[in-house]
């Protein structure tokens, strides 16, 4: 099924993606995208979206196990509080993504903004992963929670692939980042460390997934380029407030 | 005064912003700012609207174009009266609009061109004519009661009110007028009424401030600006960015790039790593200029003759896209904003916070790369 989104409002938009999938299509492909908001909100396993344009924000918000694919850029808040499924981005994406992401993969090619896994949390059975081909702007990780978010720095835009105050607020999951990382790049919450063997697997595995994802040949990033972001607690405000 | 009232369900959102500069000054129509701003419709919430233009009035462009607001004749009658006591009034006339459904409870809307009076001009003669105009400006928006001039530039104009962006376009029929740089807002109030005075771009003389966000430290440069003559009567707290940008720019003569230093300087921690030189210049902008920090979110455009600057906040609480092709820079809250009217940007990225994007009008460049002196600071104007 493919739909024409031009200057179709997200929320017909949305509506007819929801009822192309009600009548058993397993895929829609959405053409002319520019901006509409909460593509693929919601939407169960089994649904695969092909966007063609720039996916609005919150793409995938909510989604429950569906799988998209976008052929350009992404605007904010990808992956807003995503459950479970898998968005891949072939280009760059904006500020906030993978934002309170408890579940499910997110490759992006390209560089993305500020605040990328901002609270991203992990429970249960739960572990949300994601895979930044470019750079990340400042506040990576901020109050992150739980999972393991990776950024490769491809493209080659100088010795880091990250800003400042990564990190800040840590209090679980793990950062895995490319390249040179100095420690006033990192929030006062989170300790830098070389990965270590059980590292090294987590992250072989999850890139041999994004490099399939994506399309890419793998590139053969040795375990050395990489550095390890983690927090020095669970819990770094225990006492701020109680002595 | 005015306010509108909207039935559309509430959405969680934030304010729009985007901007077009032809950095050759080459003139194009209102039709792609409106394009623009309308794909970012659920951005705002029919509460504000408005657009700032440049290089619009080709054959009046050495009057200064005020235009005014009034709630009610008398309003326009007093205000009339105020600039004819200073001003040589060449010409004035309603501002063109065309009926629309949604666009209702409008002001008066009327502008006149004009020039300080030789006498005014004698009697200050220690004050540029723009420092007169300003005066003026401020004289009626505090003083003449239902008259509010929202427009003072020479050769280009706000248009502002109540309601979606793209509707308050087309009631001010911007798609017939030629500017080489647009920039437009789409509101969505959450501190402050949404009337037609508060509606964005702000303006004072040439500059026009559209603003996404908030400015926490409204007070702190509301009291700053006070000490200077600028008196803010909008209600919101963007009017004070234009304030600051006409203190630090125009009466100060700071190079824009040190304005938005002094406006989003970088932490003292971030300005420890920096080279000696940097260092002592951003230990001084915000040791003289700490009354011109701005604090709390915001992604900001502003328009002058001279080009179109746009900034974040420090730390980028709010969303800003910046794209090139060819002699265009394109600004946007959201990129399918950019890619609304220009499919195929040579270079597209997400702007750094407190740092400026500054579109140029090409010649021009030089003059803001010279070296300035600071003033003492205690210049009224």
């Amino acid at each position: 099924m493919r739909i024409d989104a031009e200057n179709l409002h997200y929320r017909e938009l949305n509506e007819r993606i929801r009822a192309a999938f009600s009548k058993n299509s397993a895929e829609v492909v959405v053409d002319n995208v520019r901006g509409q908001r909460y593509i693929g909100a919601g939407l169960e396993g089994g649904a695969r979206i092909v966007i063609n344009g720039v996916a609005g924000n919150d793409l995938g918000a909510f989604m429950d196990g569906a799988e998209v694919i976008v052929n350009g850029n992404a605007q904010d808040g990808v992956a807003n509080t995503m459950n479970a499924g898998r968005i891949v981005v072939h280009g760059g994406a904006g500020d906030i993504l993978g934002y309170s992401m408890r579940g499910g993969r997110l490759f992006v090619r390209d560089d993305v903004g500020y605040r990328a896994g901002i609270h991203m949390k992990a429970y249960e059975g739960r572990f949300p992963v994601v895979v930044v081909g470019g750079r990340a702007g400042d506040y990576l990780g901020e109050y992150m929670a739980g999972g393991v978010m990776v950024v490769l720095g491809r493209g080659s835009h100088g010795p880091t692939c990250v800003g400042e105050w990564v990190g800040t607020g840590m209090h679980g999951g793990l950062l895995f980042l490319r390249g040179a990382l100095e420690p006033w790049q990192v929030g006062a919450e989170v300790g830098i460390a070389e990965p270590d063997d059980e590292d090294w697997r987590l992250l072989s595995d999850i890139l041999a997934d994004y490099y399939e994802a994506m399309g890419l040949e793998d590139p053969g990033f040795g375990r050395d380029e990489f550095r390890k972001v983690y927090p020095q607690t669970a819990r770094p405000y225990g006492t701020l407030y109680a002595y | 005064m005015i306010s509108g009232l909207t039935t559309d369900d509430k959405e969680m959102s934030g304010c729009a912003i985007s901007g077009i500069m032809s950095e050759v000054g080459r003139p194009f129509s209102g039709e792609s700012i409106i394009r623009s701003i309308a794909n970012m419709h659920d951005r705002s919430n029919g509460l504000g609207g408005g657009f700032a233009a440049y290089g619009i009035y080709p054959d009046r462009a050495e009057d200064y174009a005020l235009h005014v607001m009034c709630d009610h004749e008398d309003g326009l009658k007093a205000a009339e009266a105020v600039i004819a006591d200073r001003c040589v009034i060449r010409h004035t006339e309603p501002i063109p609009t065309r009926p629309m459904r949604a666009i209702r409870r409008r002001p008066i809307l009327s502008r006149c061109f004009v020039r300080m009076r030789e006498e005014e001009l004698e009697r200050n003669y220690d004050r540029t004519e723009d420092d007169l105009v300003v005066s003026l400006v401020m004289d009626v928006n505090t003083h003449v009661e239902g008259a509010f001039v929202f427009s003072s530039g020479k050769n280009m104009g706000v248009f502002k009110g109540v309601g979606y962006p793209e509707d308050i376009g087309r009631f001010f029929r911007l798609e017939e007028y030629q500017g080489y740089i647009w920039t437009a807002h789409g509101r969505f109030p959450t501190n402050t009424t949404g009337w037609w005075g508060g509606a964005h771009p702000f303006g004072l003389l040439d500059w026009a401030v559209v603003h996404n966000g908030e400015i926490s430290s409204y007070g702190i440069n509301r009291r700053y600006l006070a000490n200077f003559g600028y008196h803010c009567t909008l209600r919101t707290d963007t009017e004070v960015i234009a304030y600051m940008f006409d203190l630090l720019v125009r009466v100060h003569r700071l190079p824009l790039r040190a304005a938005c230093t002094a406006m989003a300087p970088p932490f003292w921690s971030q300005a420890e790593r920096l080279s000696e030189d940097e260092r002592e210049l951003v230990r001084a902008l915000r040791v003289v200029y700490g009354g011109a920090l701005l604090n709390g979110p915001f992604s900001i455009l502003v328009g002058h003759s001279g080009g179109m600057v746009a900034l974040n906040d420090r730390i980028k609480l709010r969303p800003l896209v910046a794209a090139r092709r060819g002699d265009m820079l394109y600004l946007a809250s959201e990129e399918a904003a950019v890619r609304e009217v220009c499919r195929d940007p040579e270079r597209l990225w997400n702007v750094r916070g407190g740092t400026p994007v500054i579109g140029e009008l090409r010649g021009q460049a030089k003059a803001d790369a010279t070296p300035t002196v600071l003033s003492g600071g205690g210049q009224e104007v």
